[in-house]
């Protein structure tokens, strides 16, 4: 049986996990806005990527987000597929890593991708308005890197101990 | 100037001086939220994310500490300033001997067309400085303050996105296109430029808070806001349907009035400062940008009299639920959003106005009993009705149990319109408006609006009006009195005739007028009490809008020619753009209190209404 394969067989628990994982992922980010940790909005981020209508791009961002959460729960199973452990700890080191790679790789390149953001370079402009993330996200409040990293390692914990209650790799 | 701002640290004063005159602020705002700009170009107050919130200038209550943004030549200068037309958008001209310079503030509200497609930041102050004659060197000063200078803050340059100062979840941009250098400690920013005639530059500053933030472009697009910014303006202002005198005068105080109203709940703010003091050096400091029920009735039936039935019908949709917490009971005052837990507290950090302290934050008054409140709220319910609103059954409900409670209620003593401290007393004012509710309540059963216990309601109302006759009228004076059984004079019983507890012609009413003037006036100018009645040391200003309650009353009295000519010489008393605070010195004329005032702008509204009607019947 291959990865592929693999995956296919565990569908319905990917879905559940990350699915359970995105929740948490998202209820510790939208909660470090509201309590004013980080200015940070995910969905947001993507949801502004298609409308510049923030209620839409609001609505938008959450769906593509859940998306994205399933995608990434099946980049995980793979990952804990082929290492042959999962086990929340690992699932907490990859989210660990996934948030480190946002932080690090993602949102410094994501005023060049992103057709609404501002760069620190031109400024903003009739269509690119929104301010960008910077380095690590640290525009976004010092305390940004911490509630990232920590949702992300939440969301990998959940599907690593998800992925080894439901199945045997 | 630099500036220390850490509330632990005491900076020496700044001099008297260093304060422009009260008078010498203009408004700008967007419905949310509101700043003064003063003659020379700075902002001194704003408050975000509302009127409420914390400053982020405040250079208004200590030029030290409290933060501005101020862009003025860098030579001396005359100035001349004006609203564009119908719009709240200043325009300031600096006159220097190189040239001459123009300054156009605002806050730009979009157009509902284009936000569909296009990210909004929450707030934004758009400031465009032009050489329109000659050249002229133009200095910037940004020092941003926030939390009422209690927080620590560093700015930090974004690159072409301009310069970043954030509070906790708070962000404000500044993002603009003359090049600023930080302060050595970089908690201020300051820039120098040529402007040669033609030349023109922006600055937008925006705010975020809990969201990321959003940045707003320069040059023609900042056009095209001012444009669109002023278009809604005078859209709005074109519904006006007053077509009496002074139309000007009440134009401008009608957009002082949409100024103070918080757009998103329909409230009115009583005024966009904080401690702005009654009295230069006294103690009679307040924190105006709340809600007073006690104003609702005048507020509303100046913005339905005008033809602005939509902000009527807002404005009495929150009345009636974000008072939903307390009903039946009533709160003096509430803020934005319905909220009573408006606590007062002193900000020992700020000097105060021309030292003039302790300025304070939240509002004592709101644990005290006002029954004035009551008529205000029905009043206001019937003004609405009677220029053709429905009441829905929960707004029915509700105005029956507030009869209820004036049934129950009035009786007892309170504090009485003008929230006088310490021991309760039977003010005259607050049984009078306990009256106003009843005959209107039974009014609206009449004209089958409500359905009520009548047989009560009308034995009560009638019990209430005895009282007032039997011990309302003081003997001594000669007079109806401010409280019962005392001979105190009040201005506030000016509106005995306008409220229809008897004709204007009638001899008590006239008897309470000619006491009043003989008593509290100062020429075209009204206090509104006795000063030592209320047990704070110190003095106050005239009160603007009892003032124009005079000319109210001399309409009614059938003196149409004498209110006009008084109306005429208050209008004079305005400031340069038409602005009103709460009170005037009637020695020098200087404007006193918080800022604008609502009340006064509504004082302006409600005279010039009497005045329009008295002209239409040939009475002048």
């Amino acid at each position: 049986m291959n990865y592929i394969q693999l995956a296919m067989s565990a569908l319905e628990a990917i879905i559940v996990w990350s699915f359970l994982g995105t929740v948490v992922l998202t209820t510790i980010l939208y909660g470090s806005q509201g309590m004013g940790l980080s200015r940070l909005s995910l969905p947001f981020l993507i949801g502004t990527m298609f409308s510049g209508n923030r209620r839409n791009a609001t609505a938008l961002g959450a769906g593509f987000y859940l998306i994205g959460g399933f995608l990434f729960g099946c980049i995980y199973f793979l990952v804990m597929a082929h290492l042959g452990i999962a086990n929340w700890w690992i699932g907490a080191l990859l989210g660990g890593l996934h948030g480190l790679f946002l932080l690090a790789a993602v949102l410094p390149v994501l005023p060049h991708l992103h057709p609404r953001m501002a760069t620190e370079y031109d400024g903003p402009s009739g269509e690119r308005r929104l301010e960008p993330p910077g380095f690590l996200g640290l525009n976004y409040g010092y305390r940004t890197p911490l509630t990232t990293i920590l949702g992300h390692a939440a969301y990998g914990a959940i599907l690593g101990a998800g992925f080894a209650r439901s199945i045997t790799l | 100037m630099e500036t220390e701002f850490d509330g632990a640290a005491i900076a020496t004063a700044a001099p008297a001086s260093d304060y422009p005159p009260i008078s010498s602020y203009a408004l700008i705002g967007d419905c949310r939220t509101s700043a003064l700009v003063s003659r020379d170009g700075s902002i001194d107050w704003l408050c975000l994310p509302h009127f409420s919130g914390p400053s982020v200038f405040a250079a208004l209550l200590d030029r030290r500490r409290g933060g501005h943004f101020s862009i003025r030549p860098a030579t001396p200068y005359q100035v001349e300033r004006a609203y564009i037309d119908d719009t709240p958008i200043l325009r300031t001209r600096f006159r220097t001997e190189t040239g001459v310079l123009a300054l156009t503030d605002l806050m730009p509200i979009p157009p509902h067309d284009h936000t569909a497609d296009m990210l909004q930041p929450q707030r934004e102050i758009l400031r465009c400085v032009e050489a329109i004659d000659g050249e002229v060197d133009v200095v910037v000063r940004y020092e941003p303050r926030p939390n009422y200078g209690r927080r620590r803050i560093q700015l930090r340059k974004r690159g072409a996105c301009g310069w970043a100062c954030a509070d906790r979840s708070e962000l404000y941009m500044l993002h603009g296109d003359v090049p600023l250098t930080a302060t050595d400690n970089g908690t201020a920013l300051h820039g120098r430029v040529r402007l040669r005639r033609g030349e023109k530059r922006y600055f937008s500053l925006t705010y975020t808070k809990s969201d990321i933030g959003i940045m707003m472009p320069l040059a023609a697009e900042a056009d095209t806001r001012l444009r669109d910014t002023q278009r809604f303006w005078e859209d709005w202002a074109s519904k006006c349907t007053y077509r009496g005198p002074h139309r000007s005068a009440v134009i401008r105080s009608m957009l002082t009035l949409k100024l103070l109203t918080y757009q998103l709940s329909g409230a009115v703010v009583a005024a966009a400062t904080t401690s702005l003091p009654e009295w230069i050096g006294g103690e009679r400091n307040w924190d105006y940008r709340y809600c007073w029920l006690r104003d609702a009735s005048l507020t509303l039936g100046a913005m339905v009299d005008l033809g602005f039935h939509l902000e009527g019908s807002a404005f009495l949709a929150w009345l009636l639920h974000a008072t939903r917490l307390s009903q039946p009971t009533l709160r003096v005052l509430y803020d934005v959003y319905g909220e009573t837990h408006l606590y007062e507290e002193p900000l020992d950090h700020f000097e105060g106005y021309r030292r003039s302290r302790p300025v304070r934050i939240g509002n004592g008054a709101q644990s005290q009993l006002q029954l004035d409140a009551y008529g205000s709220v029905v009043l206001a319910a019937f003004d609405y009705v009677e220029h053709g609103g429905r009441l829905d059954s929960v707004e029915q409900r509700l105005l029956r149990r507030i009869g209820e409670m004036v049934c129950r209620c009035w009786r007892q003593p309170d504090h009485g319109i003008w929230e006088i401290r310490g021991a309760a007393r039977h003010y005259t004012y607050s049984k009078l408006m306990c009256w106003v509710a009843l005959d209107r309540l039974l009014r609206l059963q009449t004209h089958g609006h409500l359905q009520l216990p009548v047989e009560r309601f009308a034995s009560e109302r009638d019990a209430i009006r005895d009282a007032i006759e039997t011990r309302g009228f003081s003997q001594t004076l000669g007079a109806y009195s401010a409280a019962f059984d005392e001979s105190i004079p009040d201005a506030s019983l000016l509106l005995m005739a306008r409220y229809g507890f008897k004709p204007g012609t009638d001899e008590r009413i006239r008897a309470t007028f000619d006491c009043v003037e003989r008593t509290l006036s100062r020429g075209d100018l009204v206090y509104r009490y006795p000063t030592e009645i209320d047990g704070i040391d110190g003095r106050e200003g005239a009160f603007v809008i009892a003032s124009f309650w005079a000319v109210d009353y001399l309409v009614r009295a059938g003196h149409a020619r004498a209110a006009d000519e008084r109306f005429r010489r208050l209008l004079a008393r305005a400031n340069d753009v038409g602005l009103y605070g709460e009170e005037i010195d009637p020695a020098n004329g200087e404007t006193l209190g918080n800022f604008p005032q609502a009340f006064s702008h509504v004082g302006v509204i409600a005279a010039a209404n009497c005045l329009a009607v008295a002209a239409s019947r040939g009475e002048y």
